[in-house]
């Protein structure tokens, strides 16, 4: 067991956890919460497995499980956007929908074989730094870079662009940014897609990549939700998402590896000398994400700031409202 | 699409549809009709999938319909199905009505399950108890092991404002490593993943244990858990409709400002109401291994956390539809097992709540045709 290893599995696992938070972010800096998330990564992971056994090319896998997800995510959109019902039981309904797919489409999956996965590259230079080199930059998928990519990419479109600061805008005061001419309902619909698109991405990035093949519900088991904790956990930035994410992911590794030594700090590994302490181990990640929310809303309470302030509510023109 | 506003359009067609927001309440009726409504559409939805994947629509749902209710025995097996629903679809009922989403009813049923067991594994009552002990007893027990699972994230949501969405999710999956982690290490019986059988004074009496009175009944696998759903019906439609809490309850869910404003205790009324519901949905574990496995095991849930939820949202968190939803989800349930792929009976679950909550548009519009004004 040796921590620079975890921590590189866990940069790897994080980025899982990474891709679909900042779909989160994204849908409810728009006002929409997104409890779907678990359904539309099972579907992604489903449709990039199927797909990459059908054609061998994981490319076309990862792009129809990214519009796979973000057409399921319209369901979400119209039911809450145009409809104006309650998000957080259309969002769970989602996670139905979206899981009852992927298990009737994945029904044969699991038998398949070998598939060919997204490439891996350990990165040149950068990765000969001692311990950041091994951790960031050493044999990971061509995913995870790209995760290093999009989360500066999304902090600096949501900060620093026009676009973003409508994006904002729409979340935090719909009414004011309708008065302004910016299509509320329109913004809603492809920040929405934008998360299917990040979820599908998630999904396709664990069947494809972090840890290939098909398992019914176990593919994702709880990662989407976990990743609606980290949306919370992240105030609804990228750049804290990336902290929430990797720290998660290596707590995922932590919990598979620490059960594997005799000797664990100089002393006989209870985790392995005990393996049915793996339960409580299991345990971890999902008390985590509780630990981790209660921190995330006493801050946000205290601080009073966070959630963007229409988030949840359905935006009705001419209606009075936020 | 995304404006409902009427369109000035081009054709000539004299007529045109326009949603206007519905002023006063629905007739009962009405609302029946748009949820019957919404329960075919869903229904043909899923055929349609159905056949998409190669299967014969026709063929599945006719032979869930003949498996579940063809005949006494069958039927008799849905009832067993529909209990743990009825409970659980009376705790999601107790939660929603405050707007207080609590999906953790899964966790809450498999700590109730892990409650009940304790008073005869460790054990809390003495071995040869007569039954109405151990009966009564292990109900306590699986209500507060269930209530204590909700107490967590109501006292989290209530001091900390903690999204009891998620909180409640993670319980699930703790509950579940929770109980496999006895069922795997402490209470295993000859290396199965199982306890050992329960006493017969711990078990629910079933229909078919008066065979020798009324031979009719042999075989009927419905057990006595019936009896105790059908109390905490009445017992949650009196809290809900007619106690001066359960006034409190509908009023937080309507309207917090008011409630807030008329001095009504939010924060003790969402760990109460988080309490109540993570009970009801406890006493359903404890009916499901005492009246069904007659010991802890795992997989004791074929999902009946997450179907309460659709039950109580179907029965529109009426105590007394949630039993008659209960006993249709419950036959879905039963013949689902059976249906190829494995995956259809969740995904039916899931379009027909799709479908529920696009109909709730209906219920709070109302369509007007009329004719288009020249202007």
């Amino acid at each position: 067991m040796d921590a620079v290893i975890i921590l590189q599995a866990g940069v790897a696992t994080g980025t899982v956890l990474l891709f679909a938070t900042l779909g989160g972010i994204f849908s409810e800096r728009a006002g929409v919460m997104q409890l779907g998330i678990e359904g539309m990564m099972l579907l992604g992971a489903m449709a990039a497995f199927s797909v990459t056994v059908a054609t061998g090319n994981p490319w076309l896998g990862l792009l129809v499980a990214m519009l796979a997800a973000g057409l399921l995510s319209q369901i979400h959109a119209f039911i809450t956007i145009t409809l104006g019902a309650d998000q957080v039981v259309s969002g769970l309904s989602l996670t139905f929908v979206g899981t009852g797919i992927a298990l009737v489409f994945g029904e044969q999956l699991s038998k398949a074989g070998v598939i060919s996965l997204i490439p891996r590259y350990t990165v040149p230079f950068l990765s000969q730094i001692p311990f950041i080199g091994t951790i960031f930059f050493t044999d990971h998928s061509v995913l995870v870079y790209l995760g290093y990519l999009l989360v500066p990419l999304a902090s600096y479109y949501i900060y620093h662009t026009r676009p973003g600061m409508h994006l904002r805008a729409v979340g935090e005061q719909p009414s004011a940014a309708d008065s302004l001419g910016i299509n509320v309902y329109r913004t809603r619909y492809i920040y929405v897609f934008i998360c299917g698109l990040f979820s599908g991405l998630a999904g396709g990035t664990i069947s494809l990549a972090i840890s290939p093949g098909w398992f019914s519900e176990l593919t994702t088991s709880g990662q989407g939700w976990i990743a609606v904790g980290l949306i919370i956990f992240s105030q609804w930035d990228p750049t804290r998402a990336l902290v929430g994410a990797y720290a998660f992911g290596a707590l995922r590794r932590l919990v598979l590896d620490i059960q594997g030594p005799t000797i664990l700090f100089g002393m006989r590994n209870p985790f392995y000398y005990n393996p049915y302490w793996g339960f409580f181990l299991m345990m971890l990640p999902y008390a985590f994400t509780i630990i981790v929310l209660v921190i995330g809303s006493y801050s946000a309470m205290r601080r009073r700031l966070g959630a963007p302030a229409a988030l949840g509510i359905p935006y009705i023109r001419g209606e009075r409202g936020v | 699409m995304t404006d409902l506003a009427p369109v000035k359009s081009n054709n000539r067609f004299p007529f045109q549809i326009r949603f206007e927001p519905r002023l006063g309440e629905l007739k009962w009726w009405q609302s029946l009709l748009i949820s019957l409504i919404a329960l075919i559409v869903s229904l043909l939805v899923g055929a349609l999938l159905l056949s998409v994947v190669g299967g014969n629509p026709w063929k599945a749902y006719s032979h869930i319909a003949k498996a579940s209710f063809g005949d006494i025995g069958v039927f008799s097996d849905t009832m067993v199905k529909a209990i743990p629903l009825i409970l659980i679809g009376l705790a999601c009922s107790v939660a929603f009505r405050m707007k207080l989403w609590n999906i953790g009813a899964e966790g809450q049923f498999f700590l109730g399950a892990f409650g009940a067991s304790i008073v005869v594994l460790i054990p809390i009552v003495p071995d040869g108890s007569p039954a109405w002990v151990y009966i009564s007893v292990m109900a306590l027990f699986a209500m507060v092991f269930g209530a204590l699972w909700g107490f967590l994230p109501g006292y989290l949501k209530a001091r900390f404002n903690v999204n009891e969405v998620i909180s409640t999710l993670m319980m699930n999956y703790i509950a579940v490593a929770w109980n496999n982690f006895f069922i795997y290490a402490v209470w295993s019986e000859g290396g199965f993943q199982m306890s050992k059988m329960f006493p017969r004074a711990a078990w629910l009496p079933r229909l078919t244990d008066f065979s020798k009175q009324i031979p009719e009944l042999r075989g009927l696998t419905t057990h006595a858990g019936l009896i105790f759903a059908l109390i905490m019906v009445v017992v949650v439609w009196f809290l809900l409709s007619r106690s001066r809490w359960g006034y409190e309850i509908r009023l937080i869910g309507d309207n917090p400002k008011a409630a807030n404003y008329a001095g009504i205790q939010i924060k003790k009324n969402v760990i109460l109401v988080m309490m109540l519901s993570g009970g009801l949905a406890g006493l359903a574990g404890m009916s499901e291994i005492s009246g069904v496995v007659h010991r802890l095991q795992g997989a004791i849930s074929p999902g009946y956390g997450f179907t309460g939820i659709i039950v109580a949202w179907l029965a529109k968190l009426n105590p007394y539809l949630v039993v008659i939803v209960s006993i249709l989800f419950g036959g879905l349930i039963l013949a689902g097992r059976e249906i190829q792929p494995s995956g259809i009976p969740k995904l039916i679950q899931g379009i027909i709540l799709v479908s529920l909550i696009a109909s709730d548009y209906l219920v709070r519009n109302r369509v007007r045709i009329i004719r288009r004004t020249e202007d």
